[in-house]
């Protein structure tokens, strides 16, 4: 799986560089989000800008990297959802879930708040 | 046969190919000249529910063998659309299968919710061959 990150205020953001996110790769962003809080990480973005595809496994891995956030004492957010992802958290209820933004500027802002 | 579509595809029972089958969901979508709603809607929905049926089959499936296939046969009829995908493993009760616990935040169980979302009709049966999980769409 394609994955970059950077660094910004003490946030890490990943970004998922794949049009699909599913069951063939969403384990490895799984284990990605999960070494970052076990490596002492708190503040964790996902940023889904180039996501066009997400099934339940991609919103599964999401879930599983919360939960892994709230263990650890830390938070995971996302921004960047294209529309018909954004449905997709819509309709599984996951949207009351995770906090999301438009963008990861504003997703930053948010952690520094 | 008129306006009749059928789609019979064999693929290795690998997570790798649903990008490939999903994509011809959205294919199919895009090519209804009739449909009235919003195709790229449509396009993902049958993307999704392909790619979920998929994923059921791989992991129903038999033993792992790497010559397996899932079989998808995709039907398109007037304005009926019907997908039926086969695996040869040991089965389940789709009926016994909970809607999920929105309370509570699995990692997993949302596939089969997602199908029954976006599908009119549902049906997994087995015979002493295989099962087959049947989903309808009806598409006027």
């Amino acid at each position: 799986m394609n994955l970059a990150s950077e660094t910004r205020n003490d946030v890490v953001i990943i970004y998922v560089k794949e049009e699909r996110l599913d069951a063939h790769n969403s384990t490895e962003l799984k284990s990605a989000v999960q070494k970052l809080f076990e490596d002492g990480k708190k503040n964790v973005l996902v940023d889904l800008k180039d996501v066009r595809f997400i099934d339940s496994s991609g919103l599964g891995a999401l879930v599983s990297g919360f939960k892994n956030a709230i263990s650890h004492q830390g938070n995971l957010k996302l921004s960047s959802l294209q529309s018909q992802v954004k449905s997709m958290f819509e309709l599984t209820r996951l949207h009351r879930v995770f906090e999301i933004f438009p963008s990861t500027v504003e997703a930053v802002e948010n952690f520094q708040s | 046969m008129e306006n009749t579509i059928e789609v019979d595809i064999k693929v290795p029972n690998k997570t790798r190919y649903l990008s490939l089958i999903g994509k011809i969901g959205e294919d199919i979508a895009r090519e209804l000249e009739r449909y009235s709603g919003d195709k790229e809607v449509l396009a993902y929905h049958l993307n999704l529910v392909l790619t979920e049926a998929m994923v059921n089959a791989i992991k129903h499936a038999g033993p792992k063998e790497p010559e397996k296939l899932v079989r998808i046969v995709i039907t398109l009829h007037r304005d009926d659309l019907t997908i039926r995908v086969y695996d040869d493993g040991q089965g389940f009760d789709i009926n016994a299968i909970p809607a999920p616990n929105f309370e509570e935040l699995e990692d997993r169980g949302r596939g089969i919710f997602l199908i029954r979302t976006l599908m009119d009709s549902v049906a997994y049966r087995k015979n002493c061959k295989e099962n087959m999980l049947e989903m309808k769409k009806k598409l006027s």
